[in-house]
């Protein structure tokens, strides 16, 4: 089955730009609702861009084409940030965003397979979504697909012991179709993840389970880049996971500032006042 | 302050005095006894094996207990459609889940404990409420180990029933086995289904030749003046065994078997439970909180349809350890035991 490059990969907008295009529409969809985990879209809007912009093959109007990259949402809160993602891509029509959260609207605020085009499961009970990936990372070797799965997941959800199960059975059956993204913002509900259930060291458990480590500064779009392209290219069949270290409201400096936590409070005259300071900041 | 915590072991339990002897506590992987009857070995991995040959969706995963859910007869027929997972049952459902993803129908095996205690958030979500075509094919339902309750998955169907989307099969012996495997790959959506495996009893036919297992049908194999007996698993080979004793004794008794547990075929219950004023009477290898017999109950309320009703299953407990035979009789699932309470009651 052929590779091939999407559109939106091979347009001359910068990821920059992307990036910014989605921090803005996820800030956007918190305005609508006056809620919404804001603060981790933000951070992870350069993980998304170069995932979206960069790494997947994908065709934007048809998100079941067969031969895509499966892109797995484990982190079911984050739907705000991926939904923005699947705006900027073309996936889903830019008017959709009015309606995120409200009643009978494709875009809820925790994102579900059955809702949204382009969202592959339901995440949300966190922890499930490396191990949905190794299945789909089998079947897709079983049908010969070339196609990667990726699952974007949570520091958070290191704390799940079904995380390892899924990582031991993704190094045991040589899944090297399988890249696992962990944003790791250092938040999760009841405080800073390190002190709440440490990982640490992570990228050593991740080799300890025997599979292919970077950790990158996860708001450095070239860093994100080049990691990207490592773990798509990397010989072998070690199965690849990519820490993205990144900083919770990072692209508007107010809420950066604020004591963060996981669920960021913003105050209702505050989402224009971030429109405002994002826009200052357009890239080109 | 020095805080000095010491656990009473007795608070619920007297202390058990040392043992004198008796029946032997039956392996793990030993078949269900079941005397008058044929066996068929293994009826589920063979039946797999026989579909699984013109369908190449069928995959099977298990965690470490191919052999001791028959799914090794599968795996040795098809080694490159077969998946080992490990003591992992989080990882095996969820993997199911994907493979389902990417279009197959995977088959996922593991002891009925494990399954619904263990790994059900990852049945719930990302399986059932997705509505993918996962089988979960699990032994040792109910009491069908002398291990104890680590082993002995008593509320299994009480776990399941209130998932939405997923179809529960509690079948009775190797007809029921065999026959449910092209049944449930035929269903579009995720089933549970509680495993007889190793040597399987030939039941159903032995009393009613011309009986089918129909997914989501129960079906009369006796009629009886006196008491219609609702029942699932190998409590319906119970039923008739008690049936025909007690045909002797000329007490004339009804067997319903209905091994599709959800959705319930509320019809053919109602047309059976209404018909005269016969005593009710489930029967299922389970706790009887949550089964058969409060899924009958509700539906008879419910309709209206009110029959003297008692219900046959296991008690409200953490079951003793020890041989079979004798713990179905003292929780009273046995042939004899069952005589005895219909008898009682009527």
């Amino acid at each position: 089955m052929q590779h091939e490059r999407s559109a939106a990969v091979l347009s001359n907008t910068s990821l920059a730009r992307r990036a910014w295009d989605i921090r803005r529409k996820a800030v956007r969809m918190g305005k609508v609702q006056g809620q919404g985990y804001v603060g981790q879209a933000l951070g992870v809007a350069d993980v998304l861009a170069v995932s979206y912009f960069h790494a997947l093959n994908h065709r934007p109007a048809d998100p079941e084409w067969e031969g895509r990259d499966r892109f797995l949402l484990s982190i079911g809160h984050y739907a705000i940030a991926l939904y923005a993602a699947l705006i900027e891509a073309g996936i889903l029509p830019e008017a959709e965003l009015e309606t995120y959260g409200a009643d009978d609207s494709r875009l809820p605020m925790s994102g579900m397979a059955a809702y949204t085009p382009g969202m592959e499961i339901t995440g949300g009970s966190l922890g499930q979504g490396l191990g949905i990936a190794v299945g789909m990372a089998l079947g897709l070797r079983a049908k010969g697909n070339p196609a990667f799965v990726y699952n974007l997941m949570s520091d958070g959800e290191l704390g799940e012991g079904s995380t390892w199960e899924a990582a031991m059975a993704a190094a045991h059956h040589r899944l090297g179709n399988l890249i696992c993204i962990v944003d790791f913002n250092d938040q999760q509900a009841d405080g800073k993840s390190t002190e709440t259930l440490s990982a640490e060291p992570l990228p050593d458990k991740w080799a300890a389970f025997g599979w292919h480590v970077q950790r990158v500064d996860g708001n450095d779009l070239d860093a994100l880049v080049a990691a990207f392209n490592t773990a798509r290219n990397l010989e072998g069949d070690r199965p690849r996971a990519i820490v993205c270290d990144t900083v919770m409201c990072k692209g508007v400096p107010f809420l950066e500032s604020r004591e963060i936590t996981h669920f960021v409070r913003v105050e209702a005259d505050e989402w224009q006042k971030a429109l405002s300071v994002l826009d200052e900041t357009r890239p080109e | 302050m020095t805080i000095q915590h010491r656990y009473d072991p007795h608070r619920k339990y007297e202390p058990r005095q040392p043992g004198t002897g008796g029946a032997k506590t039956s392996a793990m992987i030993a078949s269900l006894a079941a005397e008058g009857y044929d066996s068929v070995s293994a009826p589920f991995g063979h039946a797999l094996v026989d579909t699984a040959r013109n369908d190449p969706r069928i995959v099977g995963l298990t965690a470490d207990l191919a052999k001791y859910t028959d799914l090794h007869v599968f795996a040795e027929a098809f080694p490159d459609r077969f998946y080992q997972m490990g003591m992992a049952e989080q990882v095996m459902v969820s993997a199911a889940a994907g493979m389902a993803r990417e279009g197959f129908v995977p088959f996922a095996t593991t002891y009925a404990v494990f399954a619904s205690r263990r790994a059900y958030d990852f049945i719930a979500m990302a399986i059932a409420e997705e509505y993918l075509p996962v089988k979960i094919v699990c032994a040792l339902p109910g009491l069908t180990t002398g291990y104890g309750p680590s082993h002995q998955a008593t509320e299994d169907l009480a776990i399941f029933r209130g998932l939405p989307n997923l179809t529960i099969v509690d079948p009775c012996d190797a007809i029921d086995v065999a026959e449910a495997v092209p049944a449930i790959i035929d269903h579009p959506g995720p089933v549970y289904m509680r495993l007889l495996r190793g040597k399987v009893p030939s039941v159903l036919r032995q009393h009613c030749p011309h009986y089918k297992f129909e997914l989501g049908k129960a079906k009369l194999l006796r009629d009886g003046g006196d008491a219609l007996v609702i029942s699932s698993g190998f409590m319906t080979m119970r039923a008739l065994d008690a049936a025909v004793q007690m045909e002797r004794e000329g007490i004339s008794v009804a067997v319903l078997h209905c091994p599709t547990i959800k959705p319930l075929d509320t019809d053919t219950i109602l047309a059976e439970a209404g018909r005269g004023t016969r005593l009710v009477v489930t029967a299922e290898n389970h706790t009887v909180i949550g089964g058969l017999g409060e899924a009958v109950a509700g539906t008879l309320l419910t309709h209206g349809v009110t029959p003297p009703f008692r219900m046959i299953g296991l008690p409200d407990r953490f079951l003793d350890a020890g041989a079979l035979p004798t713990l179905h009789d003292r929780y009273g699932i046995s042939t004899d035991a069952m005589i005895r309470q219909i008898r009682g009651w009527l």
